[in-house]
């Protein structure tokens, strides 16, 4: 008996060390692939790196949206989190910035992006925390989980940081971990 | 995990009701996601487990609600930040602004004031200070006390000139103030053409006609109904070909002033006032 949820929105956050891994799960998202998906990356601050550019280059299939307040999630879309702002959702599914301070020295931070994703989206909600060399994203994890969604943790032994990973595993005991591989062949699965 | 007051999306509505009725302030058309987070921070500061002990406190104590409104409008900023901006300001828009006798500058949601004094400094290096009349408003009352005093901490002081620096900034940026053991006090000089004035968007008029109007992460803030009427207002304010500022990744995309502007850079989210 297969029983995967309908999942209505996919989270990646990851900070140092996850950007190869975000590219190598963007390229394996099939072209029938519609659950909107939503990217939280640290970055320098003031630094304009071009991300999403760098992203919509290796997705092969999609395009890398570069959210701007109020947007609305759409079916088989990537969203990435601008730098300098937290990224929310709305109850009727629209993306809201906020300039609020950093969390962990973080903006966009992952943490503050899953818990508003899990207020909205509840079990329909899958959390994928990837390498980092911080702390952001266990808490968000842990209520990801506890609202009844799905939190992917990437293997702490195939992150180029395991501080994050390791982090989440601790603070969400109902963390899968997945290597990388792992995470891409169950994402064509949704 | 974090243990978090208990406040229900219910709950808001009554608590909404309630800051309306007794303070005036009407915040049912703030963004919720946003409100919903600056309220558990407050109630997490303050030590409140659930909503009914919160609005008691709220209803009954004006003090308290002095630190709620401060909590909930969020009053982040920064001098020079997205020195692209300021570039695009001290470049392309000033130069436009000194074709007219008397400037009026209209700054909403101007917060502790470093924008509004980044501004001051480049009408300055641009010799127009003296020809300019900023209003910088914003909702709370202690946002404009500090920003009025021009009093700054000093520890962003090397970020602020950096930033200063990446904008096209080439003086001395230390000249701009003096430094007093952790605080920094603007020059007087740089100060002296603002008025600072409370001023609600989502309640009070216009007041005057603007060459510029820069409203920037004010209106992350609101709905899309709100953001919309704001939008209308500011239009309303603008004279013809007057420029309008926003934040880095807001828009009028979803607006009804859309098609009566023109963007005039929008890389950097400023747009102009089409001449009918
Ligand atoms: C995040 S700050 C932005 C400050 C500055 N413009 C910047 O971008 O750095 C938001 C500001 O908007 C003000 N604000 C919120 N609601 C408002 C309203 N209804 N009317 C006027 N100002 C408001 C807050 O008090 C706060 O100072």
């Amino acid at each position: 008996m297969k029983q995967v949820p309908d999942y209505q929105v996919v989270l990646i956050g990851g900070s140092a060390g996850s950007i190869p891994v975000i590219s190598e799960l963007l390229q394996q998202l099939p072209a029938t692939f519609k659950i909107p998906v939503v990217l939280i990356v640290h970055r320098m601050r003031n630094i304009n790196s071009q991300l999403d550019v760098l992203f919509s280059r290796n997705a092969v299939t999609r395009k890398v949206v570069d959210t701007e307040d109020k947007m609305a999630l759409q079916k088989g879309k990537v969203y990435l989190a601008p730098q300098n702002y937290h990224l929310l959702f709305e109850d009727d599914k629209t993306l809201s910035l906020d300039y609020s301070d950093p969390v962990f020295f973080s903006r966009p931070s992952i943490d503050v992006s899953f818990e508003s994703a899990a207020a909205v989206f509840g079990p329909a909600t899958l959390a994928i925390l990837l390498s980092g060399a911080n702390q952001d994203g266990s808490n968000g994890a842990a209520i990801v989980a506890a609202s009844g969604g799905t939190v992917w943790v990437q293997d702490p032994a195939t992150a180029e940081s395991d501080v994050m990973p390791l982090a989440a595993v601790r603070a969400c005991a109902q963390a899968l971990v997945l290597t990388p591989a792992e995470m891409g062949k169950q994402l064509q699965q949704l | 995990m974090m243990v978090r007051p208990v406040f229900e999306k219910h709950e808001m509505e009554q608590l909404l009701h309630m800051v309306h009725h007794v303070y005036g302030y009407d915040f049912s058309e703030y963004s919720k996601a946003s409100l919903n987070r600056r309220i558990q921070k407050f109630m997490h500061d303050k030590g409140l487990m659930d909503s009914k002990s919160l609005i008691q406190l709220l209803a009954g104590d004006r003090l308290s609600f002095q630190f709620f409104l401060e909590t909930v409008t969020v009053n982040v900023t920064e001098m020079f930040r997205d020195p692209s901006f300021y570039k695009c300001l001290r470049q392309q828009v000033i130069p436009i602004l000194a074709t007219y006798p008397q400037i009026n500058i209209w700054h909403a949601g101007c917060a502790t004031g470093e924008e509004v004094y980044s501004l001051c400094i480049l009408l300055h290096e641009a010799g127009l200070l003296h020809r300019c009349r900023i209003y910088a408003t914003d909702i709370s009352p202690a946002n404009l006390e500090i920003a009025k005093s021009g009093v700054l901490p000093l520890h962003h002081m090397r970020e602020y000139t950096a930033n200063y620096h990446e904008s096209g900034g080439v003086l001395d940026f230390s000249d701009y103030y003096t430094a007093h053991y952790d605080k920094v006090l603007i020059n007087k000089q740089i100060r002296e053409r603002v008025v600072f004035l409370q001023h609600n968007l989502v309640t009070d008029h216009s007041f005057n006609e603007f060459q510029l109007i820069l409203c920037r992460n004010v209106m992350i803030y609101f709905n899309k109904q709100l953001q919309n009427k704001v939008l209308k207002l500011f239009y309303e304010s603008l004279s013809p070909l007057g420029f309008l500022a926003l934040g880095m990744k807001e828009s009028l995309l979803f607006s009804e002033i859309k098609s009566k502007m023109s963007a005039f850079e929008s890389a950097v989210k400023i747009y102009r006032k089409k001449n009918k």
